[in-house]
């Protein structure tokens, strides 16, 4: 068993934290590079980016937004219980380089995997300008980690309740009329992605972004997470979980996000009236 | 039950009926009885010069073990046929016979060879239910730790012999569960899960020890292994790259790689859902791409979830199909479809991006290819639409690189497969060996664990006297 050390809420419970004692991983963790978690003895093989590791303390962290059976069976999970499985790291990780200005964009729990990303490119030396969002303020993560970890931060909320009134991609249009970037970096909702990239783009600034897609193994044998990048199919596990954004075909991946949504949907509703 | 006679004068395996069998994920062939084993053991003539052994990859003395079976003594069958295979509860069910030992039979030039398969499988499963479970005896410890990756046929393999040799073996698995194609790929249908989970307890109850959820080139790598102190590493590591038909369409939602579909069928058992949390699509005209036992496998687990037709298309014709006879045989009994010299050149879709059917080509054979078979060759004109929500590719697999590319002291060939020495296993890395799909691409079974026994002893003779 893999135990729970530490486990926090955020967002109003929405968004859950946990910090889970498993050494070998926690030893070899680099930025962007996730693991797959899997509660119990019937359940799913759910993929989540770490959001930290200590290898002193053999630990890592993630953070996870409840939207579905797997994760909301996760949210369960008490401080001292645990996962039966987590595997890991997997993933390539983040290209973590000095290359001067950096725009760092998060959206959701975006945010949570966009923090040790953000971490590393400003111990590298970088210039980091960041801008994070959330549809409001009570569902707003990581507004202080964040803010130490970049030079710059911007918040925004669709609602207007905190920061800029807004989605991040007025705040991203602004900040790239302003300064000359040199790389950016945008993690979040597929839609955000997209319409980051579409902005970067007429920009010319190149940007990473990390992709979601459903996956089972994440060693790269089933090939049920391919993503087109650059016309060419990629395994997401493997190839990925980052890309360059300018090739991404977005719409294929909110797509193939839906393959399981009414079987997803069943399963999420008769557990929500079991835990009732 | 219905009994069936698949071949003349062999005693017939009693199986469910297909009708029954085709919806539910039981065992299909339901295993002799006693007198049933002893009447066909006594189709043996006892052979001096015995072909069928020569057919059988690891030796088993065939002869041996089936007149142990007619003298009665199950337990010094059972014991004879271990002394040459670690697993014979699994190979009974899935070793091709008819192209090994049963093809190699002289009774098989009257077309009656002895049911070895059946045999060996039966002996397995009495020793299981009978037997009393006594653990063989071990050599004294020699405090050298060897580190296995993988846990597929050849991974345990190896495991089991150098656990009887006095090592102190751990096996290192990806997965949540050890067994490699055993659990993930070949249905429960075909080989109860519950027998592969008691051949690793029985490693396990011997000392070795099974760590799963651990990637290795991941989670750690070869030469921090040596750091660690282990003294030997036995790459086992399977062929687990799925390939593609590289056509048009291929991203819709409704395609699938069989190691997708077979693991969420076997390992996560997404047959049970929602009563276990992983889903996997239930099509309703299904086609599978592929005629070996992996299509094979697809086609009859989308029967089972309750698919309306379900067809094998594939490009050649009858004679060059890969699958064992038994498994296209049950197929076929159970509806199955083949739609042979046809090529899907296209995948249609809709707005939501999900599959809706198929545009293929009709071929005819030419001219013998690089594997000796008939090429096939599409026919001008033929294109043809067929209806269908769900594909499963079965089309072969490759090497996976995850492992091999994170260890550059490792010699592969241009297809990325580990090369060794073929009578040792050694590679190219010191303190390093490899066998199984890893190094011959897919196989079968009993290959892989031929490969682990080779590399065993090579292992045991580096480990007692050196390199
Ligand atoms: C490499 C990788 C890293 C990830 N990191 C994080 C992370 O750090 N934090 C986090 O909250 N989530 C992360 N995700 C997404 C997370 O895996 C999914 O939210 C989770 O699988 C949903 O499972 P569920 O059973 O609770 O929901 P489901 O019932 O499976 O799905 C609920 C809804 O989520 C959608 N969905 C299903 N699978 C995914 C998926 N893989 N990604 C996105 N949406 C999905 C479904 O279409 C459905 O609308 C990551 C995914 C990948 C592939
Ligand atoms: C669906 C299907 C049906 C088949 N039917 C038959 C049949 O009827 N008869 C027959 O003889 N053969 C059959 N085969 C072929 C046979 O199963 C294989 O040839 C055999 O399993 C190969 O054994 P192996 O030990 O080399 O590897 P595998 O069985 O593939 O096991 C390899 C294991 O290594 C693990 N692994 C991979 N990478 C790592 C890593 N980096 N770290 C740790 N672990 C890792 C994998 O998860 C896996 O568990 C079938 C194959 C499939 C897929
Ligand atoms: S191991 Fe396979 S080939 Fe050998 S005797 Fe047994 S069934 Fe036949
Ligand atoms: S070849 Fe056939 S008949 Fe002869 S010993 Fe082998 S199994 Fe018996
Ligand atoms: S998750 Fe299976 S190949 Fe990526």
């Amino acid at each position: 068993m893999f135990k729970i050390l530490r486990r926090q809420e955020m967002a109003q419970g929405t968004v859950v934290l946990n910090e889970i004692e498993a050494p070998l991983i926690a030893n070899k963790a680099k930025p962007g590079q996730f693991v797959i978690l899997k509660a119990n003895e019937t359940g799913e093989r759910i993929p989540l980016t770490m959001a930290d590791s200590d290898p002193k303390k053999g630990t890592i962290t993630v953070i996870y937004m409840v939207v579905g059976k797997s994760t909301a069976l996760f949210r369960d999970l008490k401080e001292g219980e645990g996962y039966q499985d987590v595997i890991g790291p997997l993933g390539r990780p983040t290209h973590i380089e000095k290359v001067g200005n950096v725009l760092c964009v998060g959206g959701g729990t975006g945010v949570a995997v966009l923090h040790p990303i953000t971490r590393a490119l400003k111990e590298a030396g970088n210039h980091v300008t960041c801008v994070i969002g959330a549809r409001n303020k009570d569902l707003l993560i990581l507004e202080d980690e964040m803010r130490a970890a970049s030079t710059i931060l911007h918040v925004c909320t669709d609602d207007g309740s905190y920061g800029h009134h807004g989605f991040v991609t007025q705040v991203v249009e602004d900040v790239l009329k302003k300064e000359t970037i040199q790389q950016a970096v945008a993690i979040g909702p597929v839609p955000m992605m997209k319409a980051v990239c579409n902005i970067t783009k007429a920009f010319n600034v190149p940007t990473l972004v990390s992709l979601n897609p459903i996956m089972i193994d994440g060693t790269g044998m089933c090939g049920g997470c391919r993503v087109t990048v650059g016309e060419k199919t990629k395994f997401a596990c493997v190839d990925g979980p980052e890309f360059d954004g300018h090739q991404v075909n977005f719409d294929e991946l909110m797509l193939r996000l839906k393959a399981y949504c009414e079987e997803e949907k069943h399963c999420y509703e008769d557990y929500c009236q079991l835990t009732d | 039950m219905a009994e069936k006679t698949e071949q003349a004068g062999r005693v017939p395996m009693p199986e469910q009926a297909p009708e029954i069998r085709k919806r539910n994920f039981d065992e299909v062939p339901t295993g002799y009885t006693v007198k049933m084993a002893q009447e066909e053991a006594a189709r043996c003539i006892q052979c001096k010069k015995p072909g069928c052994v020569t057919g059988c990859p690891v030796g088993v003395d065939i002869p041996g073990f089936i007149h142990l079976i007619t003298e009665g003594d199950l337990t010094g069958a059972i014991r004879h046929i271990w002394t040459r295979n670690a697993l014979p509860a699994v190979c009974g069910r899935v070793c091709p016979q008819e192209a090994q030992c049963e093809g190699n039979c002289v009774m098989a030039k009257k077309g009656k060879p002895i049911a070895i398969g059946n045999l060996e499988r039966f002996c397995a499963d009495y020793e299981r239910e009978h037997g009393t479970g006594a653990l063989p005896p071990k050599a004294a410890s020699t405090g050298k730790r060897v580190a296995v990756v993988g846990s597929g046929p050849s991974g345990l393999t190896v495991a089991g012999d150098l656990i009887l040799k006095g090592h102190d073996v751990t096996v290192m698995e990806a997965f949540h569960k050890p067994g490699g194609v055993l659990v993930y790929g070949i249905p429960e249908f075909r080989l109860p899960k519950a027998i592969v989970a008691q051949e690793v307890n029985f490693l396990e109850r011997l000392g070795v020890n099974v760590q799963c959820d651990t990637v290795v080139g991941r989670t750690v790598s070869l030469d921090e292994l040596f750091e660690q102190g282990y003294d030997a590493i036995y790459l086992g590591v399977g062929a687990g790259l799925p390939r593609f038909m590289n056509i048009p369409g291929e991203n819709l939602i409704g395609i699938l790689s069989a190691n997708e579909y077979l693991t969420r069928a076997n390992l996560m058992k997404a047959y049970k859902f929602p009563e276990v949390d992983t889903p996997i699509p239930h099509g309703k005209n299904v086609v599978v791409l592929g005629a070996g036992n992996v299509a094979m496998d697809s086609a009859r687990t989308a029967m089972r979830l309750g698919a309306d037709t379900v067809r094998i298309v594939y490009r050649r014709s009858r004679e060059e199909m890969p699958a064992r006879k038994a498994e296209i045989h049950h197929a076929e009994e159970e509806g199955i479809e083949f739609f042979l010299l046809t090529n899907p050149v296209e995948y249609l879709g809709d707005a939501s991006g999900r599959l809706t059917g198929m545009r293929c080509l009709k071929m005819e054979l030419g001219e013998p290819d690089d594997s000796g078979r008939r090429r096939p060759i599409p026919i001008k004109g033929s294109e043809f639409e067929m209806e269908t929500d769900l594909v499963i590719v079965a089309v072969g697999s490759g090497a996976n690189p995850l492992l091999t590319q994170s260890t550059s002291d490792l010699a592969l060939n241009k297809r990325g497969y580990i090369v060794t020495e073929p009578e040792t296993g050694k590679t190219s890395k010191r303190g390093v060996w490899a066998g199984g799909d890893i190094v011959t691409g897919a196989a079968t079974v009993i290959l892989a664990m031929g490969a682990g026994r080779a590399s065993a002893n090579s292992m045991h003779s580096y480990l007692t006297l050196g390199w």
